[in-house]
C-alpha cells in the first residue's frame, strides 16, 4: 500500500471511531449533538498537552484521556437533561464554537498556534508509523465496535433505545432518563475522546480549527448517510465521505458543492441512511440471498 | 464619554442588524418548528443580488427590491423543496437539510460569484444627525431608519391585518387554523416570503455598512441568529429584536472596553447557555 493510501485509511478509521461515539449519543440514546467535535477536540488537547507538557506515553496518557472526555462529556450532557430537540441541537452548537474558542484564546491550550511536536506512539520500543499505526487504530476501531455491540445488547442499551422512542413512556416504566442519557453520553463523548487521542498521535500537530463546527456536521453527515443507529453506520459513513472526496480531486472545485448536495440530497430522500430501516440499500440486500435461493 | 457613546450607537447598529437576521428565523421557528439555518445562505443571496442589480442598473432602491423580490422566491423554494417533505420526520432532519441548504449555496455562491471580497460602493442617501454638538454617520443613521421602518411593516402585517392574523393562528395551532378555513400551507409560504425579504434588506444593508459582500457571509449569522431567538425566546419575535440589540451593545462594548480572552462570537452561546440553565423559556418567551 501506498503512503497515500495508509494516510486516507487511517484517518477513516480515527473518524469512524469518533462517529461511533456520536451513534451511541444520537442513533442509540437519541439526543442530537451538532458538537460532537469539540469532544473530538478535547480529546486530542488532553492527549497532546498529557504528552508534550507531562511526558507521558500514549499508553499511559490514554486512560486519563478517556476519562476525562467522558467526565467533560457528562458535565456537558447535563444540559440534554434539562432541554430537549431543538434547544439541545443549539445547546450543543454553542458547546462547540465556546470549546473552540477557549482552544484557540486560552495561552494554555497553545492559542492560534495549535500544540506541535507530538510523539508518535510506541509499541514494544517500536515507533508505530504508516501501515502500523494503522493496525494500531484498526484495533481500537474493532474495541469501539465491540463495545457499541454489547451496548446495543445490554440492560443500558435498551433503556436508550426506550428513551429515545418515547422518553415519558420509558420514564412511567421506571427507566430513569437523567442515568440512561448520562450514560450515553459519557460513553460517546469517550470514543470520542479515543478518536481524538489517535488523531493528535498521528497528525502531531493539532490546532483549534481542527475541531470547529464544521467538522461536526461532517461527523453528523457521516452518520446520517450511513444510517444512524445502525452498528456498522459509522464505518460505511466514514469510508464514503472519506473516498468520495479522494475520488473527485480532479474536479476539486466542486468537490464542497458534491458533498453539500449529497448530504441534502440523502437527508431529503432517505433521512435513515443507507442502512436505515426502509432504504434502498436495504432492501436490495435482502433480495439478494432470495434470488440466490430460488 | 464621547467614546462610550459612539460605541454604543454602533453596538446598537451592529444590535439592528442582528434584528433583520432574526426576525425572519424567528417567524418561521413560530409557524413550523424549524431550525431555518438556511435563512442565513438567504441573506448572503440577497446581498449579492443588491449588489448585482445596484451594479447594473446603479439604482440603489431597484437593488433593494431586486433583492428582496429574489430572496422571497428562494425562500419559498427551500420551504416547498426542502421542509415541508421533511416535517413528518423528528426535528433534527429539517435541521440536518437546512445545514445541507445553507453550505450548497455557500458553495454555489464561491463557484458563481468568486471567493474574493467585493465591495459594495453604495452611499445611502441619508443626512448625518447631528444631536448636541454630536454627529451620527448617514451609514448609521440609514441603519436605524430602515430597521425601524422594516419592524414597523412587520408590525402592521402582523398586527393589524388578516393575512396577519392568519399567520398568527396559524402559528398557534396549524390543524385548528385549517378547520378555520385557513389554507395553512399558503401561509407557511408567505411567512417565509416575509422573512426572505427582510433578511435580503439585511444582506444589502450589511454590505453596504461593512462594504463586504462575500460567499461566508453568512456562517457565523448562521448559527448566532439561533442563540438570538433561545435568549429571546423561541418565536418570539419582541424578543429576538430585544435579544438582537441587548447582544449588538454587549459586544461592541465588552470589546471595547473590557479585554475577555474570548472572542465576541462565542459571547452570544454564553449567554445562550446562561438563559437555558435559569431560565428557559427566554426573555419573552410564553414557556409553552
Amino acid at each position: 500500500m501506498s503512503a497515500y493510501v495508509i494516510t486516507i485509511a487511517t484517518l477513516i478509521v480515527i473518524y469512524a471511531i469518533v462517529v461511533c461515539g456520536l451513534n451511541v449519543i444520537v442513533g442509540y440514546a437519541g439526543q442530537i449533538s451538532l458538537g460532537h467535535a469539540a469532544f473530538f477536540g478535547i480529546g486530542a488537547y488532553t492527549a497532546a498537552l498529557l504528552a508534550t507538557k507531562g511526558h507521558f506515553s500514549f499508553w499511559g496518557a490514554l486512560p486519563l484521556v478517556i476519562l476525562i472526555s467522558g467526565l467533560v462529556g457528562l458535565l456537558l450532557g447535563l444540559p440534554s437533561l434539562r432541554v430537549r430537540d431543538d434547544f439541545l441541537a443549539i445547546t450543543t452548537i454553542g458547546i462547540n464554537f465556546i470549546v473552540e474558542a477557549v482552544f484557540l484564546y486560552v495561552p494554555f491550550f497553545g492559542g492560534a498556534l495549535g500544540i506541535g511536536g507530538i510523539p508518535r506512539v510506541m509499541l514494544a520500543g517500536i515507533k508505530l508509523k504508516g501501515a502500523a499505526f494503522l493496525l494500531l487504530c484498526l484495533f481500537f476501531l474493532a474495541v469501539v465496535l465491540a463495545v457499541c455491540w454489547w451496548f446495543t445488547r445490554s440492560w443500558a442499551g435498551l433503556a436508550c433505545f426506550a428513551l429515545r422512542e418515547e422518553e415519558q413512556a420509558a420514564a412511567s416504566m421506571g427507566i430513569s432518563p437523567v442515568r440512561f442519557k448520562l450514560t450515553a453520553f459519557v460513553l460517546g463523548t469517550g470514543m470520542a475522546g479515543l478518536g481524538g487521542a489517535l488523531y493528535a498521535h498521528y497528525m502531531r500537530f493539532i490546532s483549534a480549527t481542527d475541531f470547529s463546527f464544521p467538522v461536526s456536521i461532517t461527523l453528523l453527515a457521516m452518520l446520517v448517510i450511513g444510517g444512524m443507529g445502525n452498528l456498522w453506520a459509522p464505518l460505511l459513513g466514514a469510508v464514503i465521505l472519506g473516498v468520495l472526496p479522494e475520488l473527485f480531486r480532479p474536479i476539486v472545485d466542486y468537490r464542497m458543492l458534491f458533498y453539500t448536495g449529497l448530504l441534502l440530497l440523502m437527508i431529503r430522500f432517505q433521512p435513515g441512511g443507507l442502512l436505515g430501516e426502509g432504504s434502498f440499500l436495504r432492501r436490495r440486500l435482502r433480495l439478494k440471498p432470495g434470488r440466490a435461493a430460488a | 464619554m464621547h467614546l462610550f457613546l459612539e460605541q454604543l450607537l454602533n453596538g446598537v447598529a451592529q444590535g439592528a442588524i442582528y434584528a433583520l437576521v432574526t426576525l425572519g428565523l424567528t417567524l418561521v421557528y413560530g409557524i413550523l418548528r424549524v431550525l431555518h439555518v438556511a435563512h442565513a445562505a438567504v441573506y448572503t443571496v440577497g446581498a449579492y443580488l443588491g449588489l448585482l442589480v445596484f451594479n447594473t442598473t446603479g439604482s440603489l432602491a431597484l437593488a433593494f427590491a431586486g433583492a428582496m423580490a429574489g430572496c422571497a422566491l428562494l425562500g419559498v423554494l427551500i420551504e416547498r423543496l426542502v421542509y415541508f417533505p421533511l416535517l413528518k420526520y423528528p426535528p433534527y432532519v429539517p435541521l440536518i437539510g437546512s445545514i445541507a441548504v445553507m453550505l450548497s449555496i455557500e458553495e454555489l455562491l464561491r463557484l458563481v460569484a468568486g471567493p474574493y471580497i467585493l465591495t459594495f460602493p453604495a452611499k445611502l442617501p441619508f443626512p448625518a444627525l447631528h444631536v448636541g454638538g454630536f454627529q451620527i454617520s448617514p451609514t448609521l443613521t440609514a441603519v436605524y431608519v430602515i430597521t425601524a421602518l422594516v419592524l414597523l411593516v412587520l408590525w402592521f402585517i402582523t398586527g393589524r391585518t388578516e393575512v396577519g392574523l392568519a399567520m398568527r393562528a396559524a402559528s398557534q395551532d396549524m390543524p385548528v387554523a385549517d378547520a378555520m378555513g385557513i389554507d395553512s400551507h399558503f401561509v407557511v409560504s408567505l411567512t417565509f416570503v416575509l422573512g426572505s425579504a427582510i433578511a435580503a434588506v439585511a444582506g444589502v444593508l450589511v454590505g453596504i455598512y461593512y462594504n463586504q459582500v462575500y460567499p461566508t457571509m453568512g456562517s457565523v449569522p448562521a448559527y448566532k441568529t439561533l442563540a438570538i431567538i433561545v435568549v429571546g425566546g423561541m418565536g418570539s419575535v419582541s424578543g429576538a429584536v430585544i435579544a438582537s440589540l441587548l447582544l449588538g451593545i454587549a459586544e461592541t462594548l465588552l470589546i471595547g472596553y473590557a479585554n475577555i480572552p474570548l472572542p465576541r462570537d462565542a459571547l452570544a452561546f454564553i449567554a445562550m447557555i446562561a438563559v437555558l440553565m435559569w431560565r428557559r423559556e427566554g426573555l419573552m418567551g410564553s414557556g409553552r
